[in-house]
Formats: C-alpha cells, structure tokens, sequence
C-alpha cells in the first residue's frame, strides 16, 4: 500500500496538474503586468476629481478583480480540483458576510432609526 | 502483572515502566489516545463547573443570601459559563471527533497527528492557566460573554479580565487547529466506497461543526485580541471617551457566539443518528434529509447572531431580520426531531441506558427548542431577556442536548474504547436520577424568569416571591449531583469489572465496529472497501474480512512526537507573558514557539 | 537523512481519497479561517473609520503615492512566487534561487515601507493609543505585517533548503504552499489598500 509509487503518483498527479500548461510561466508574467496596470488604474482613479462619486464603486470592482485574479491564477484554484475552492470560498463569503454586515449595521442602518 | 486496566491502555512500547507510559501519553500522536485525553480532562472540568453551579444553585436558593459574596458571586457564575462551554462541552466532543471520525471513515488517523497532540496539549494548559486564577483570588467575573466596557482596564481593574482574554485566546487557537485537522481528514482519509453520502451521520456533523469551528473562532480571536490591546498596549477599541463602541464587541462577540452554541449541539445531533438507528434496528430516517438540514443549520447559524441583541437599539430592520432568520433555522432543527422519531417509529426498540439518554435528549433538546423559539421574536425577547427564562432555555439544550447526548455516547462507544461493558442496571439508575434532578433544577427557571427574576444576579429580595421556586430548582441540584456520582461510579467499576463486549455489542452499522474492542494501535488490520452507509448490516462478511483479517504488511503509522507538548509550552506562555506588562515579553513565547516549529517542520515521520 | 527530508511532509501514505495532497487541502483550509481573522479585523477599521475623537486622522497621514509602490511591490513579489515555483518544478535550480532570492527581498523591500510609515504615523502623533483610527490602523496593518515577516522567514528557510539541494521537484509541494501563504499575504493587502487607503 505505502510504496514509492504511490507517493509518486500522488505527486506525480499534482504534478501533471501543474504542467497543464508548459510554459505557463509566461502567462503569469501578462497577469502580473495586468495587476501592476490595474493598481495604477486604481491610484489614478484616486486622483481625478470627476470620477468621485463613482470611487467607491469602481475601487472595489477593481481590487476584486486583482483579488481574483491572483486566487485563480496565482494561486491556480482555478486549474485545481474543486474542493480547494469550496474550502475557501465559503469561508471567504462569510468574511464577506462579516465586513458588509458591520459596516450596514453601523454606517447604513442607523439612518433608519433606532431605538434608544 | 498487568492489571485489565493498564493491558487495556498499555503502549505499544511494551514495557510497564511508569516513565515510558507517561512520556508515551506525552508523545502520543495516536487519534484514539488524544481522544481519551480530551475526554478525561473535559469529565474533570464536568465536575469542577458543576461544583461551581452547586455554589451559585446555593446562594440563589433564598433571598437576600449571604453565602457568597457578589464579588466571589461573579467569578463563580462566570467560571461556570466559561468552563462549561470552553473546557466541558467543546471538549468532550472534540473527544469524540478525535476518536470516532478516523475508525467511522476507515483511517488510520487523522490528517494532521502531531497538530491534533499541539491541540490538545495547548487545550489543557490554557484550561490550567485559567483556573489558576482562583489560587489567585482573581477569576475572571466578567461573564462568559465579556461585554466591554465591563472588561476594559477602568472597569475590570485587576487580573481577572486578563485570565479571561488570554486564556481563551489559547483555547481557540488550539479549536481551530483541531477544525482544520477534522476538516481535513473527513476529505481526505475516507476509505475506498466511502462517498460523502455514504459517511455516518456522526462524521458529517463533525464535518459541519468544524467549518463552524474555524469560521466562527477566528472572530472570537479578534475580539478578544481587542480587549487585550486595549487593557495591556492602550488602545482605545472599547474607551468610551474615545468614541469606542460597546456595540461593536457584542456584535463581534455574537457573530462567533452564536456558531458556537451550533458548534456545542451538532455533534450531539450526530451522536443521537448513530444510537437511535441502532437500537431501533432500522437505518436512519431520510439520511439524505438530515444531511442538509446539519449543513442548512451550520450555515443559518451564521445569518442569526443578533438575536443575542435584541434589547440592544439596533433598530427595527435588524431587530425583523434577525427574528426572521432565527425563526428559519427552527425549520432543518425541527425536520432533525421529526426523522429521529420516525427512525424509531416500527422500529424494534431496545431501551439500553444509551437509548433511554437519546430519548430523553429528544424530549429535553425539543423543550429548549420551543422556548428559543419563543426568544426568537423579538418583542417577546424584550421580556424574557436578561431573565431567568433564558437561563432555562440554554441550560435545556445544552445540558438536555449536549451533556445527555454525550452521555449516551459514552454509553454506547465505553465497549469500543475500553472492551468492556458498561453496568446496565447502574446506567439506567443513574440515568433516570439524573434526568429528574435536571429537569427539578430547570424546569422551574421557566417561571422564575418570567416571573420577574433578572439573570447574572448575586441575590434577589424576597418581595419577588419566589423563594419556593428558587428553592425547588436548588433541590434538583444533589439529585443532578448523585446521578454524576453515579456515573462516575459507573465508569470506574466497568473499567474493571465490566462485562467484556466484543467487538460490536449492540450490532451497530458503522465502521468503528467493525475492528477489535479496543482498537489496535492502527486501527484495522486492512482498510476496508465499503458500498453502503451501514457496511455492517449490509455487507459485514465482506468487510470484516478485510479489518479483522491479516495485518497490512508495510503500513506506516506515525511515530510518537516531543514538538507538539513543547510548541504548546510556547503557544500558551506567549499569552500568559503579556501579564508581565512588559511589552516584548510575548515575544518570548513566540520565539519559543517558532523553535517548536521549526524543528517539528524538519522531524522525519 | 535526504530521503527522510524529501518525504517528511507526506504523513498521509496511503493513497487519498482524492489523490490530492492532504497538506495542501489543509492549507486551503486554513487560509479560508484566516480571511474570518482579516475580515474581522477590516470591519472593525471600517466601522470606526471617521469616529476618532482627536487626530491625526488618516487624511493628514496617508502617502498615496508611497504606498502604492509598496502595493506594487508586494504584488510583484507573488509572481515571482509564481516563477519561482515553475522553474524549481522545472528543475531550473539556479533560476529558482533567483526568483526565491527576489520574493524575499521584494518582501523585505515591502516590510521596509512598512516600518518606514509607522515611524512616519508615529512622528506625526498617531500611536496605538492616540485615537480609534490608531488603534484599528495598527492593529490591522501589524497583523498583515507579522504575517508578512513570518513569510519572509519561511522563504529564507526554504531558500536555504532549495540551495542545500534538500527542495526538489519531486518534493517542490513544500514551495507550493509557502508561495499559497504568500500569495493569501497579497490578496490580504489589496483589500486593505483599496478599503484602508483607497477609499478614504
């Protein structure tokens, strides 16, 4: 049962895993440059005033996206067997869940009155 | 000569020299010895809060009492929540978890075994340290639930509070540790056949009550970490005059308390699937059902925690939603109760003490449920909150639910941990003595507290008019006393004395039966291929072959291991250093901790 | 003893029930727990942000421009993670010391920045103590930066490893989850700094 092929072969199907894409070293390259041009897109945003009212909005549109991109591709959840992603996404959606509903119960819903 | 006692937890060292078998336990990494581990210091901590319950039941016991001071008064009821909850019921699931999981799914052990030993080792030093503050005077006497600002430096002056957000601190780093590992392991360490769907009832909720663990603790940590930095390094998270807000510690607190009132009842919902089936000889009722519905109350559990707040001014939106969503989760709750009641309905019913503790949860479990449903609206929450009708509720489900589900569970798995029978006629004595003197003790705080009688109280005036029903609740109090009595009585004459039992006494259907009472240190001779969710009633030749029959040749099971009970040493005293007030003083322990790692990182397994 | 080293981290020896890695799917696991800590952690800063009774507030403190290039630091060392990870998978042994090289000093670089604002902060008056901004400011960016330092301590150990030649590609999975826990360090920093800087 424990002999060396079956840890090869545990690592060996990991391996695989990994080698899907053989010089995928290069594609990570275009993400990064994709990250680094997204970060200045977002600084950048900060600074021009007409785009204020629309900051919170687009920030948060694009550091999800830099989020993801680095969880699916970096990380590589996305050439991954699935139960990684269920491990960590559902958590994630409850950290989520955490930061929203703190900022409604503090920031949002006090506009509608409470009791005192 | 070897006593049955000591042939029956003797290592695999082969010698009966005490220092072996000390260090041995030191060392273990074996799921089946931390289990036991657990168990027994979770029992002790059993007696050391219901010690501290027998005092509170004491001074309540008439008006205007002085048999404790208020001060002495706060400690105790507060170290009885706090032990109950983190030292009791945690544990003694974790007990379970730790023993069970790995032989229900075919495993030799789980995925992580020096991390479920660091568990452990810093479980019982964090539960040390904290109850070290009473040789100091100093308990803490804040509350189970730490409202701030009561806990800040200004209110809570003197070391209690300290014991308090350190100790647990530890305490849920070493939970989520063991999340992780039973998370990891029921993915991971199933035997071939063994498919989610096919997975005992009592694993799945193991399963969903550690997704609980390391979602919820790490909330907890952080608001415990709050009111650390507050009261040792100045911040000003809960000063009032700083704009700090009260609030934000209930909801942090809530938000990881209320998972955790799941986290203390699925594994008693587990346990009760596994006895019920097998003393009514018949297969759970709709196993797919009570699957989603145990996923379905993990994940409700989440949207509810605001209930605990309700007389807090949130306002009316969030005073709706959460009456709405705690209503929901009555919904999977009560479709659970429904399908073990059909499990048993044309079944061939055997009253064993095991069965009548799961019966008896059921009826206790669904009383405590009907007054949280009660709670759950909101204006009717205004009244019974801060009463003792809250008291009575969550002592119905978590001693009716939990403590008489464990109960049963010690019954039932006692054979498989020890080889011996527990004695049936003492159980059910000691059963039906228990039951009443819960029920005499609890009942009545149904009354008491909507009658009038505020909770967290150290003594009441006699103008309320319920001496007679403080007093009869305080009675049930020896009676609960000498059933424990009993069955610790019980626990010791079987380990000695007690019918021997076979591998599967009670003809049960899952895996853990299908190996040798107790287990071999690796569990099964083979690991066993399963097509089924009752292997042994559906094909036990063919699987008992394979688990009884000859030993594996080249399997590998982990070596005994220092690192975990010294990294715990570190984990623990870098907490307990941030009582020195000096700053870097936890650096220590850190440092400490980091050369446990290290050199567990590079240890050959 | 090299044996012992390659296999070490592989207890689960029977095959899984997966045929996935059982170390890998229990740090998957536990990075899902710690975006509960982070959350957390970044809710509490929000819900205080614009409460602190006394300044400095974060207008009069925060360098934009500064810690962007930081940001861009520390994005930049998760692809060298990347490259690091596919040349030490490749047996590329010197390129893979490069890239590890160059993760640990882009993180040093980034804790460098780090300390260089909290000296800043300090100087300016806000301390842990000052206000709530203070308070939830430190305490969050302190945790993500002691995260961070343990990163950059356990890089340099498997640097070390890779150089000794004990970090292969047939026991390249240890790198893989280093590189997993630093990357969760990254995904950590891109909130803060849109929710904590970027949206102030």
């Amino acid at each position: 049962m424990a002999d060396p092929h079956a840890i090869h072969d545990q690592h060996g199907h990991a391996h695989a895993e990994g080698e899907h894409h053989p010089v995928g070293w290069k594609k990570y390259v275009v993400i990064g440059v994709i990250l680094a041009i997204i970060t200045g897109a977002e600084v950048a945003i900060f600074y021009i005033e007409a785009l204020a009212p629309v900051l919170i909005p687009l920030l948060l549109a694009l550091s999800a996206a830099k989020f993801i991109l680095v969880v699916l591709y970096f990380m590589h959840l996305k050439m991954d067997h699935a139960i990684f992603g269920r491990v960590f996404w559902a958590p994630l959606f409850l950290a989520v869940l955490v930061v929203a509903g703190m900022v409604i119960l503090f920031k949002v819903l006090p506009k509608y009155g409470v009791f005192s | 000569m070897a006593t049955a006692e000591s042939h029956i937890y003797a290592p695999a060292t082969h010698t009966t020299k005490k220092r072996s078998v000390v260090w041995d336990w030191m060392t273990t990494v074996d799921h089946k010895k931390i289990g036991i581990l657990y168990g027994v210091t979770a029992l002790f901590f059993f007696i050391v809060g219901g010690i501290e319950a027998m005092l509170i039941r004491i001074q309540l016991a008439k008006p205007d009492n002085a048999f404790l001071s208020p001060d002495v008064y706060n400690q105790l009821f507060t170290m009885h929540g706090t032990t109950m909850i983190f030292l009791v019921a945690m544990p003694i699931s974790v007990a379970l978890f730790n023993y069970i999981v790995p032989l229900q799914i075919g495993a030799r052990d789980v995925a992580f075994p020096r991390l479920n030993a660091l568990s452990y080792w810093v479980f019982l030093f964090g539960a040390i340290f904290m109850n070290f503050s009473f040789v100091l005077g100093a308990a803490p006497n804040g509350g189970w639930f730490g409202y701030a600002p009561l806990t800040s430096s200004q209110y809570g002056p003197g070391l209690n509070i300290d014991f308090w957000v350190l100790g647990l601190q530890a305490l849920g780093a070493a939970s989520i540790m063991g999340g992780v590992n039973f998370i990891t392991t029921i993915i991971q360490l199933r035997a071939p056949g063994l498919r989610l769907m096919r997975l005992p009832l009592f694993t799945w909720m193991t399963l969903f009550t550690s997704f609980l663990i390391v979602t919820a603790l790490p909330v907890f940590a952080v608001a415990l970490f709050l009111v650390t930095f507050d009261r040792f390094w100045g911040t000003n998270f809960f000063v009032m005059q700083a704009g700090g807000d009260p609030m934000v510690w209930q909801h942090l607190f809530w938000m990881f308390g209320h998972p955790e009132v799941y986290i203390l009842i699925l594994p008693a919902f587990g346990i009760i699937s596994e006895i019920i089936p097998t003393f009514s000889r018949k297969p759970l009722f709709g196993y797919a059902v009570m699957v989603y519905s145990g996923a379905l109350i993990a994940l409700i559990s989440w949207g509810v925690w605001a209930h605990h707040m309700f007389a807090s001014g949130m306002g009316p939106i969030a005073d709706a939603f959460f009456t709405i969503s705690t209503m929901i989760i009555a919904i999977p709750t009560g479709v659970k109760i429904f399908n073990w009641i059909a499990t048993m309905w044309g079944g061939s019913i055997r009253f064993t003490t095991a069965m009548l503790y799961a019966v008896g949860m059921l009826i206790t479990f669904t009383i405590g449920g009907v007054s949280g449903v009660m709670h759950a609206t909101s204006p009717h929450d205004l009244q019974q909150t801060d009463t003792y009708f809250v008291v009575a509720h969550f002592h119905y489900v978590i001693v009716g639910g939990t403590i008489l589900a464990v109960f049963a569970g010690l019954y039932f798995w006692f054979p498989k941990l020890t080889g011996r029978l527990m004695n049936e006629r003492l159980g059910k004595l000691q059963f039906w003595i228990y039951f009443i003197g819960f029920n005499l003790t609890f009942m009545p705080q149904h009354w008491i507290g909507l009658l009038g009688m505020p909770r967290r109280i150290y003594t009441y005036s006699a103008d309320l008019n319920l001496e007679a029903l403080n007093m009869l609740s305080t009675a049930g109090v020896p009676i609960q006393g000498l059933g424990v009595i009993l069955l610790a009585g019980n626990i010791i004459w079987s380990l000695k004395r007690g019918a021997i039992a076979g591998d599967n006494p009670w003809n049960a259907a899952t895996l853990e039966w299908a190996t040798t009472s107790p287990p071999a240190d690796h569990n099964f001779n083979q690991i066993p291929t399963v097509h089924s969710r009752e292997p042994l009633w559906v094909e036990a030749a063919q699987v008992r072959a394979t688990t009884l029959g000859p030993i594996e040749p080249h399997m590998h099971m982990p070596p005994n291991s220092y690192w975990p009970i010294f990294t715990a040493v570190g984990i623990v005293a870098t907490f307990i250093l941030f009582m020195t007030n000096i700053w870097w003083m936890p650096l220590l322990g850190l440092a400490w901790t980091v050369i446990g790692t290290i050199n567990w990182a590079y240890e050959p397994t | 003893m090299a044996t012992a080293a390659i296999e070490q981290h592989h207890p689960a020896h029977p095959p899984t029930a997966t045929g996935l890695d059982t170390w890998k799917v229990g740090f998957w696991v536990f990075m899902g727990s710690e975006t509960l800590f982070f959350g957390s952690l970044i809710s509490v800063y929000m819900v205080y942000k614009g409460t602190s009774v006394v300044g400095p507030f974060p207008s009069d403190v925060f360098d934009i421009p500064l810690t962007s290039i930081s940001t861009f630091v520390l994005l930049m060392s998760s692809l060298a993670v990347v490259l690091a990870l596919e040349f030490l998978r490749a047996g590329r042994r010197s390129l893979a010391l490069f890239w590890t090289m160059v993760i640990i000093v882009l993180g040093a670089t980034f804790l460098g920045f780090q300390a260089y604002e909290f000296t800043h902060f300090y100087h300016e008056g806000l301390t842990l103590g000052t206000n709530l901004f203070g308070s939830s400011f430190f305490v969050l960016t302190g945790f993500h930066g002691a995260h961070v330092t343990i990163g950059v301590i356990w890089l340099l150990m498997l640097w070390v490893d890779m150089f000794r030649g004990r970090l292969r590609p047939e026991n390249s999975l240890r790198f893989e989850i280093a590189g997993l826990y630093w990357h969760f360090v990254d995904i950590v920093w891109i909130v803060i700094f849109t929710l904590i800087y970027l949206m102030e």
